[in-house]
């Protein structure tokens, strides 16, 4: 099986080439466009088809990195691919969603449609190989790589404020970067290598540790978003198209944890540890913090953004909390709520399409004239609220049963955000599908179509699934996140 | 014995999914159809499995389904637990739940979305399953969360409705403050032995009895703080003191939901999670002081509150929190036993008031307000034949030395016994027993003017322009939560549930359906008989060997002995509060008629304290509604936008604006620049790394 992972990564762009084909020869208009977006989707079904094939032939009794790729490149460089049980299903994670990005585009989307295509392509080329890339440059590559995509989409295809949106993202994540880009340098001259695995388990001096993991830090904190460095992401999303919030919220948020997850803790574990009561500060404020935020937002997109700056606020801390419930917590809060955000975003997308609007108070009463649509967002917001037997609530219980262990205050402080949560979530859903119908632009506002359907179904069956049964989940994360545990654990001696 | 439980628990799940997924295809008939039959399936099973349990010795064992959480020692099963506990729980769940659901044939017969409502009740009927069944934390916590979101769902029934919808909120978030204090019970639980799988834990408990627990530089009892935190949980899911607000404005929702959830299942869910955790409340003295003295507090508190109500689905809720605090504070006191048999009986007469009163009201035309009532017995017979079997049965009238009486009468007085006998070395116990006495009276009293202000007296509706009047003029207000403690008593609380009937002005008072008498009969033999069929088995000779176990006594504990021997004052003295009670409330109601109005129009102090609940919800909102506003505003527009965007993004940009408008390329001057930055960094990186290899 060696090369699928390559496979999976570059699929895409073959996609790429042949909408570029199309655009060449054939004649511009709304063929060409169908066209693409029918290229577009197959791409990305045969991508997710990929991804599930690695997803299965992955060994999930092995720790290891598995479908290594190790082609030596020039002047010592290494192209090194491989994926162990925390990242594969990141990939899957991110395959899954690019097609229904794509469907949930379809009839959104109608200016610049070629180049949007491509653009969701690329980013999706760049995203996996953040999760596969087992060589620091790589990685880096990929990783700043992914952001050029993702700036483009907000800053051609976003709202009226896209460019106040792009370029606050791309302020935020460029302080990251430059910061990190220094780490990884001054990595590779001391180790002399830059094979993930290999400096997985090599030494760094702990002074060392100190500056190496301050400068990560700043990128995937940024990238979580984790308070303060959160205020990119609610205009962000304002702005972003529907498709571009998911990809947003579902994956790229992602990156800073599994960053956390495959440099932070295992490269500078004494550094991690040193740090552990402020990543514990950031997170347990961002909790509160930014849930009292929701609860006040009046355009939906910005409260379901705080929303995710606060449970994001779990993953860093379940993270940190060393043992094997905080991390197995945070990457299925991690997973989950790239479901659960996904289809929370395309739940707005459906009203926005129809209206134009992201306000909430020119909402309200659409029960009655959208059952179905009704249904769904009730099920995603309660995914959203953590309740038992959704997805959302297995990755809160466990991050904070994890936390407890580390630090009680912390977890006390966390466990709040369950109350907070119900507040803003109800409340969003009662004032804009309770009551009576009272805006006439409303009454003649139409149920979810069967193309919406196709778009929400897998999602509703993952976070049931999930939710009831997340052993899928742990099955396949299981040994590689213990052996990340026992090798923090016996790092920092304890 | 296993599979019949599996079917007994996913039917109504079954039945759900059906009437949830499918409803609009196959029609409310074929809905209601589906959902009742495999309701009165589960009841036909609760029941056989009950009867095995008590008559035909049949061992407690544990279905194990599916793994559900496997993380290190945090391992939880999906799984069906059958013992004394949960077969009594089964029973109660089913049978009210089967009744409700047959009542709701002909309550809802009107609505245009039955399959809807049909399927969350059974949802909910799932979801209560699951929670009484549950061997593990996860489950349990499962359970607990289901009920409050079909609770949620059946309040907000009504969603055109603005108070609906705030009523379902509020439950659903009230229910979440108890749960953060449960979820970090849990947490504690999880953190002292290291599983949460009852079987295991409860081993255990002893040997860790003296442990303590550190936080902010203090040590407290390990035991105590679990139980506490687990405790606050109960308290919101049974509206104890404190956390009770969601409860009365959870009557926003259709009668029949009031009767299953918010009378006799889900909120006795508090009680019941005590006695399951008997073992560990045994060893906790502090927590059981304090469930003891918040469970009396809510027994008199919802009492006062009940005396002053008008409409009459409020005075049954304050009513059933009330009889919760009577089971909080046994439980507090040791009496397990007593504190199961309550909901046990209780579910009976409840649901009883609960699907009479449903069924005054749908005779009265959606009216709610008792002070249109009076003298209805003529026109509901059987309606008040019924609410008069369950108005004895709550006031707990029976005769001591006979041991004979009606339901209520075996599991109150077994509770004041108990508190008074745990008195006997706990003061706090007797301050319990003492309450106990003084809202025996209360309870007779508020249900007696219920019965006698609804069915007896000179007729009160029917004939006014100002009933109507008032009624629509209420549509204007928000909320009725907030707006019913502003008005003046009789303009308020005419809650229109449906309009389908329409306000006529000479309408007559109408028997229901026999679908709607139906479940009044049976519930009534229930009142009646409840009590002195199952005493013996559940506080009395054959206690022990109907528990098996299931609820542990410390070897100290001998609370439940001792109540049997108390003395004579103590037995006989519910039964005089009782009767003097329904003597005053017969004065006010009957003899003087018109005099209670008059005493609720002047408006003393005390009536209007009670009138307004003890002024909870004013202070809630006052306090906690107001600062969660405040300080979100303050963190978004100070922290969020003034200081962290004021002195980052937005202050680098007024810089680079100015340079951005001079290129006159904003929009793709980003990009470049940023892509210019990646490439240096490439670059840079690329130079380093040869240049380090080449060393």
């Amino acid at each position: 099986m060696t090369g699928i992972l390559s496979l999976t990564t570059f699929a895409p762009l073959i996609g790429v080439a042949a909408i570029l084909a199309l655009r060449h020869f054939g004649t511009p208009g709304e063929k060409t466009d169908t066209a693409a977006k029918g290229v577009a989707l197959a791409t990305t079904l045969a991508t997710f088809a990929l991804s599930l094939i690695v997803t299965l032939r992955f060994d999930a009794s092995n720790p290891g990195f598995q479908f290594v790729e190790d082609i030596a490149w020039f002047a010592g460089l290494h192209y090194r691919m491989g994926v162990d049980g925390i990242s594969v299903l990141f990939v899957l994670l991110t395959a899954f969603l690019l097609p229904i990005c794509i469907v949930a585009s379809w009839k959104s989307v109608d200016k610049r449609v070629v180049e949007y295509l491509i653009a969701f392509l690329v980013l999706e080329t760049l995203v996996i190989g953040v999760f596969c890339a087992l060589d620091l440059i790589l990685f880096y590559l990929f990783f700043e790589g992914g952001l050029v995509p993702m700036f483009l989409i907000i800053g051609i295809w976003g709202g009226k404020r896209r460019i106040y949106a792009a370029y606050k993202f791309f302020l935020y994540t460029l302080l990251g970067s430059v910061l990190m880009l220094a780490a990884i340098l001054a990595m590779i001259g001391i180790a002399g290598t830059s094979s993930i695995p290999e400096l997985m388990t090599y030494q760094f001096a702990p002074w060392l540790q100190t500056w190496l993991w301050l400068a990560f830090f700043a990128s995937f904190a940024v990238k979580m978003p984790m308070w303060p460095v959160h205020t990119w992401l609610p205009d962000a999303h304002v702005e972003a198209p529907t498709a571009g919030s998911v990809i947003l919220a579902g994956i790229l948020l992602k990156m800073g944890g599994y960053g956390f997850m495959r440099f932070s803790l295992p490269m500078f574990p004494n550094a991690s540890e040193l740090f552990t009561p402020l990543v514990f500060a950031m997170s347990a404020i961002a909790v509160v913090y930014t849930s009292l935020i929701a609860f006040r937002q009046t355009d939906i997109k910005k409260l379901i953004a705080y929303s995710s700056v606060a449970h994001m606020g779990f993953v860093t801390m379940g993270i940190f909390s060393g043992n094997a419930q905080g991390e197995q917590g945070a990457l299925y809060q991690m997973i989950s709520h790239g479901v659960i955000s996904g289809a929370l975003f395309l739940c707005v997308g459906v009203v926005y399409d129809r209206m134009h609007t992201r306000e909430i108070a020119f909402y309200g009463g659409l029960t009655q004239r959208m059952p179905i649509y009704a249904a769904i967002f009730l099920l995603f917001t309660m995914g959203n609220v953590g309740l038992p037997g959704t997805s959302g609530f297995v990755g809160e219980i466990l991050t904070m049963t994890g936390v407890y262990q580390a630090s009680t205050w912390t977890a006390i402080v966390a466990a709040t955000g369950v109350i907070f949560s119900a507040v803003y979530a109800l409340t969003l859903y009662r004032r804009v599908m309770f009551g009576e119908i009272t805006n006439p632009e409303l009454k003649t506002i139409t149920d979810v179509n069967w193309r919406e359907v196709v778009i929400f179904t897998p999602l509703i069956i993952s976070t049931l699934v999930l939710g009831v049964y997340p052993a899928l989940i742990f099955n396949v994360t299981d040994t590689s996140v213990n052996a990340l545990v026992s090798a923090y654990r016996a790092a920092i001696g304890g | 014995m296993q599979t019949l439980v599996t079917v007994l628990v996913f039917a109504p799940l079954v039945g759900a999914l059906i009437a949830g997924l499918f409803g609009r295809r196959i029609g409310d008939i074929a809905s209601q159809t589906v959902t009742t039959g495999l309701l009165f399936l589960a009841c036909g099973l609760s029941w056989y499995t009950f009867s095995q349990w008590t008559w035909g010795h049949m061992e407690a064992f544990t279905v194990q389904l599916l793994p559900f959480i496997n993380i290190g020692d945090f391992q939880s099963v999906w799984s069906i637990r059958i013992d004394a506990l949960s077969a009594t729980m089964l029973i109660v769940v089913t049978t009210v739940s089967a009744l409700v659901h047959l009542y709701s044939w002909g309550y809802m017969a009107e609505d245009d979305s039955r399959p809807r409502f049909f399927a969350y009740l059974s949802l909910f009927t799932f979801a209560m399953l699951s929670l009484v069944t549950a061997a593990d934390f996860m489950q349990l916590f499962f359970g607990w969360e289901g009920v409050g979101l079909a609770s949620y769902l059946l309040i907000g029934f009504w969603f055109k409705k603005p108070s609906a919808s705030a009523a379902a909120i509020k439950a659903f978030v009230v229910n979440r403050v108890g749960d953060f204090g449960f979820a970090l019970g849990i947490m504690t639980v999880f953190w002292s032995f290291g599983t949460i799988q009852f079987a295991e834990i409860f081993p255990q408990v002893a040997a860790n009895a003296g442990r303590t627990w550190a936080f902010a530089g203090h040590t407290f009892p390990l035991m105590d703080i679990a139980c506490f935190l687990l405790f606050i949980g109960a308290m919101g899911k049974s509206a104890q003191f404190f956390l009770h607000t969601w409860l009365p404005d959870a009557m926003e929702g259709p009668t029949p939901v009031s009767a299953l959830i918010h009378a006799a299942t889900m909120v006795t869910a508090g009680v019941y999670m005590l006695c399951l955790l008997s073992p560990m409340f045994e060893y906790a003295p502090i927590a059981k002081n304090i469930v003891t003295v918040i469970g009396a507090v809510t027994a008199l508190f919802a009492a006062t509150v009940g005396l002053t109500q008008n409409d009459i689905k409020r005075v049954i809720a304050y009513s059933t929190c009330s009889q919760l605090g009577y089971m909080f504070f046994a439980a507090g006191v040791g009496a397990y036993e007593a504190a199961m048999f309550h909901p046990f009986t209780h579910a009976f007469f409840k649901a009883l008031l609960f699907l009479g009163a449903g069924s005054v009201i749908h005779g009265m035309h959606h009216e709610q307000d008792m002070r249109r009532y009076g003298n209805l017995a003529k026109f509901l017979p059987i309606t008040y034949a019924a609410m008069t079997i369950g108005t004895i049965a709550i006031t707990g009238l029976g005769l001591p030395n006979l041991h004979l009486g009606f339901a209520g009468f075996y599991s109150k007085d077994t509770i004041i016994e108990a508190a008074f006998a745990a008195g006997a070395h706990n003061p706090i116990a007797n301050f319990a027993g003492v309450i106990g006495l003084i809202v025996a009276g209360l309870t007779a009293f508020y249900s007696w003017r219920l019965a006698f202000f609804t069915f007896n007296g000179h007729a009160r509706w029917g004939h006014d322009e100002t009933h109507a009047h008032a009624a629509h003029g209420h549509d204007d207000h928000a909320t009725s939560a907030q707006h019913e403690t502003h008005d003046e008593p009789l303009a308020e609380e005419a809650h229109q549930h449906d309009d389908h009937h329409g306000h006529g002005h000479d309408h007559k008072p109408h028997e229901s359906p026999w679908v709607m008498l139906t479940p009044l009969v049976i519930l009534s033999i229930g009142a009646v008989a409840a009590g002195f069929v199952f005493v013996d088995y559940f506080v009395g000779h054959h206690e022990a060997e109907f528990w098996r176990g299931a609820i542990f006594s410390a070897p100290d504990n001998h609370v439940l002995h001792d109540a049997h021997n108390s003395p004579a004052w103590v037995k006989w003295s519910p039964l005089v509060m009782s009767v003097g009670g329904l003597l005053v409330a017969a004065y006010v109601y009957l003899l003087k008629e018109g005099l209670g109005a008059r005493l609720a129009a002047r408006g003393g102090p005390l009536y209007t304290f009670f009138y307004n609940k003890w002024f909870f919800d004013e202070l809630y909102q006052a306090t906690f509604v107001r600062a969660a506003k405040f300080l979100g505003d303050l963190f978004w527009k100070g922290g969020d936008q003034k200081i962290i965007d004021g002195l980052g993004p937005d202050g680098v940009s007024a810089v680079s604006y100015a340079v951005g408008r001079r290129t006159g390329k904003i929009q793709t001057g980003y990009v470049y620049h940023y892509a210019f930055v990646m490439l240096l960094g490439v670059a840079g990186l690329l130079t380093y790394a040869l240049w380090a290899w080449a060393r």
